[in-house]
């Protein structure tokens, strides 16, 4: 009675019981023949699940004691199987919970039973293992048991991705983030194996316990950034998001967005706190990708005409902006600038936090606006803010926030990066720290001209392409969800108090700063008047657009064609389309590679009708990656032989094995 | 009953040998059938009586003795093939890499180092004889039934190397190495009936037409 009790009470039991539950979710839904009333069930216990979970994340991140669990478990050389939650669990459990009850209620709608009779099913099963996978990622303290973790996930959330599996395009974006994920997989083999020699077991050591030296400890490191920042899409490592994240489904890609990378940098984050000392190269070596991730990430955005990809690509550029932060507290760590450790850590997690609201918000968006429209290609579509009229606001928030614009959760944790970089500048032992902030101000700006082209293309003047207008406004299934995650992203701007104080305890006990230290540095920062600067702003916002709303009512408004400049009879053909809009900017890079444009030669004084192209390329995949492939191809080819596909030769190649190894039992 | 049990290993791998040597496929599978039964035996022969023993050596002759052959019989019978008709490698060579392993074998288990009750004992090189033998008949017919058989007599050469290890083996190995030995004859019974459905011939190397260019 006191043991069951003492689950009952337990956060880290609570948090488990929510993982298995939600683990489990879409299995009664596969034995239920009739359609639809499975994937219900299924909601609901995902969203108790997920209530009883953040409560227990919430009691870690409020100072409760976190118990660990041994389990024996029937594989042998493994050593027993440890679950457990510390803050740092909790703090990326609570957004991985909120998405999973948002997610599932809006995949209600979005892959119904009626419209999708068979894929419903699958779809809702393998959700539920993929976010129960990624949060036993965040519990499991065993190297093993967060392998067998991360392969469910990566294979779960394959198999979402491949839900559409006859389009040619899905199956592409599914191969490379089958081999980017499995190359990642091997370098955790590698990552856990020398942990395992260093530490003497494969349960996780305890945080700054060891004291690795010599050339296994850049190993460790090196293992740690290719298998989790492969995951993460950091930036060399990044070729499978924007095909993956685009072709999924979009709740699916809002889970992938937003949760999935985020466990690829809990994986860094969590390997790095073993170290008693980190070499320094390594804190450069995550500021620099951070930076090429957040700079290169924007301007891919900028150039995409993909809806989906525009946000994938962003993805990209806000997991650089954490990876700086993480950057930042890794050089301070090793310089011994507490400062710069908060400040880092602080905005990072921040953002882990923020980007896990907003980029969920505009992938659910997204799925909403492709149901209307039909497509993806943002050319094509227009005058949503009439047909979408609850869509377009709530967009509007995500948009917003992903800039890191004032009222709203992105700007407080790219304030505090902005003030590492400044104050540091200030008292520097480390002046280059400086640098980063011009290079957010450049991502941010990059962001707003995506983001305007992104909601202008989309939600303005009239649609591009008449085939482009075949639904009307999402069901409330699917824009629950998305009020949920609106509230949350306004809240959490405009009461930025509230943010820091889930990512102070996560700080205090991972960068082991004492509270008052912690408490001193960040009230630097004026959070205070931020948020009544904020509220005062959403006030104004609020008024303006009240009576606006009374005016337009009461005048209505002559209708006429958008941006129609005076021209009597304008065509829709005529308006401005995304890529004009980022023509400009996108030109400016043009001797960074080309556009990928085909230009059609015009010859002679009639010239005969040539066509124009202007095809996506993903340049580091097509003209890097795969030719390095191709070229790895090319020398192996000989291997090729091997594999006659005669059962006989296979069965010889074991037999030979077997004589080669007797003899050499014998040497 | 030691020296028996000797003498009955020498009889197992003289059936190794009529494996090699036959192309009828009827006769194979009752050489296979009869190595069984005399594997069956032998654990009686070198361990004191017990239920456990009992168990094993009933179900041993009745699994591969009866029953397996059945099966095998049976598939024969649906697939209406009699012979195997071109092998890889031919019946003398065959025979002779048969012998040339069943030397090899020999000269292994005097290097291995044994338990000294074991090493006066054929056991070892009977088994290592007989999993070559195994794998022998697996490289070289083409026939998925061949195939079979091959199967079956590997899994007899791990066996006999298991009687050694009787009394400290668990049954419950024993079993599942049976169950899964079973399982095996299962899944080739349904590929045969595949690859008998679809190319009209029970021929395995036509499965590289499967293979990924």
């Amino acid at each position: 009675m006191i043991f069951v009790w003492h689950i009952a009470v337990d956060p880290v039991a609570n948090i488990l019981g929510a993982i298995l539950l939600i683990g489990l979710s879409g299995l009664p839904g596969l034995f239920i023949k009739r359609p639809g009333p499975g994937q219900k069930m299924s909601v609901v216990i995902t969203i108790c699940a997920s209530i009883l979970g953040m409560t227990g994340a919430m009691r870690i991140l409020g100072g409760a004691p976190s118990v660990n669990y041994l389990l024996e478990w029937p594989i042998p050389f493994f050593d027993p199987c440890m679950l457990s939650a510390d803050p740092l669990s909790a703090l990326f459990l609570l957004p991985l919970l909120l998405s999973a009850s948002c997610s599932s209620i809006y995949g209600l709608a979005y892959i119904s039973a009626s419209e999708h009779p068979g894929t419903e099913k699958q779809v809702t099963f393998f959700s539920g293992l993929l976010l129960a996978s990624m949060a036993s990622v965040l519990v499991a303290r065993n190297g093993v048991l967060l392998l067998f973790a991360w392969e469910i996930m990566a294979l779960s959330s394959w198999l979402l991705l491949m839900t559409n599996k006859k389009d040619a395009e899905v199956q592409r974006a599914g191969m490379v983030y089958l081999l980017c994920t499995h190359t990642g997989t091997m370098a955790l083999f590698v990552l856990f194996s020398l942990l395992r020699a260093e530490s003497g077991s494969f349960l996780f050591p305890a945080i700054h316990s060891l004291t690795t030296g010599g050339l296994t400890l850049p190993i460790i490191l090196l293992a740690a950034l290719i298998g989790f920042g492969a995951k993460a899409g950091i930036m060399p490592m990044h070729i499978w998001l924007p095909g993956a994240h685009a072709n999924a489904p979009s709740h699916v890609s809002a889970l992938m967005s937003g949760i999935m990378l985020k466990i690829g940098l809990y994986g860094i984050i969590r390997v790095v706190s073993f170290f008693v000392e980190l070499p320094l190269w390594f804190g450069w070596l995550i500021l620099s990708l951070g930076i090429i991730s957040a700079v290169t990430g924007i301007v891919m955005a900028t150039a995409q005409r993909d809806l989906k990809r525009i946000l994938a690509c962003s993805s990209i550029e806000n997991i650089g902006i954490i990876s700086i932060g993480l950057g930042i507290a890794l050089v301070g760590m090793q310089s011994g600038n507490r400062l710069l450790v908060v400040f880092g850590l602080v905005g990072a997690f921040m953002h882990i936090i923020n980007h896990a609201l907003f980029k969920p918000l505009l992938f659910l968006g997204s799925g909403v606006i492709i149901h209307a429209t039909g497509t993806r290609q943002i050319d094509r579509m227009g005058g949503l803010s009439i047909t979408l009229p609850r869509t377009a606001p709530l967009f509007l928030v995500g948009c917003l926030a992903i800039c890191g614009l004032p009222p709203l959760n992105g700007f407080v944790g790219e304030l505090f990066l902005y003030f590492a970089a400044f104050s540091n500048g200030i008292s520097a032992p480390l002046p280059v720290v400086a640098f980063i902030a011009p290079i957010l101000a450049l991502v941010g700006g990059l962001a707003l001209i995506t983001f305007v082209k992104l909601y202008g293309t989309i939600f303005l003047g009239t649609a591009r392409d008449a085939s482009a207008t075949k639904g009307g406004e999402a069901p409330f299934a699917m824009l629950i969800p998305m009020i949920l995650l609106t509230l949350a992203c306004l809240i959490t701007g405009v009461f930025a108090p509230l943010l820091l104080n889930l990512v102070e305890p996560v700080v205090v006990d991972y960068a082991a700063v004492p509270v008052e230290l912690f408490e001193r540095l960040v009230s630097i920062v004026p959070l205070q008047q931020l948020t009544m600067i904020n509220g005062l702003l959403l006030l104004v916002i609020l008024v303006i657009w009240v009576s606006w709303r009374f005016i337009v009512q009461r005048a209505p408004l002559a209708t006429t064609e958008t941006w129609g400049c005076g021209y009597l009879l304008p065509s829709r053909r005529m308006q401005y389309t995304g890529s004009s809009f980022s023509s400009l900017f996108t030109g400016l890079l043009r001797g960074s590679g080309g556009d990928g444009n085909r230009h059609p030669v015009l010859q002679g004084m009639f010239p005969a009708s040539a066509g124009f192209a202007s095809p996506t390329t993903e340049r580091i995949l097509d003209k890097i990656i795969i030719p390095i492939l191709l070229g790895a191809d090319w020398c192996l080819a000989w291997l090729r032989r091997t594999q006659s596909g005669h059962l006989h030769f296979y069965i010889l190649y074991i037999f030979a094995t077997l004589f080669v190894l007797m003899l050499w039992s014998h040497q | 009953m030691i020296s028996l049990a000797d003498q009955l290993l020498v009889l197992v791998m003289l059936i190794n040998f009529i494996m090699l040597g036959t192309s009828r496929l009827a006769f194979a599978i009752r050489a296979v059938a009869a190595q069984g039964v005399v594997l069956g035996i032998i654990p009686g022969l070198i361990h004191p009586f017990s239920g456990h023993l009992l168990v094993i050596t009933v179900s041993m002759i009745v699994a591969k003795g009866l029953f397996i052959p059945w099966l095998i019989n049976d598939a024969v019978r649906k697939a209406q093939i009699r012979r195997e008709v071109e092998p890889f490698i031919g019946y003398v060579p065959t025979l002779i890499l048969g012998a040339v392993f069943t030397t090899l074998a020999f000269v292994f288990a005097q290097k291995l180092p044994l338990a000294p009750e074991h090493r006066e004992l054929l056991f070892v090189p009977a088994s290592l004889a007989t999993l070559m033998t195994g794998f022998l008949l697996l490289t070289t017919r083409k026939k998925a039934i061949s195939q079979v058989i091959g199967y079956l007599v590997l899994e007899n050469g791990i066996f006999i190397f298991g009687l050694l290890l009787t009394e400290a083996m668990p049954f419950m190995v024993e079993a599942a190495a049976l169950l899964d030995l079973l399982v095996g004859v299962f899944v080739m019974g349904i590929v045969i009936n595949h690859i008998s459905r679809e190319f009209s011939s029970v021929d395995t190397s036509r499965l590289q037409a499967l293979r990924e260019e």
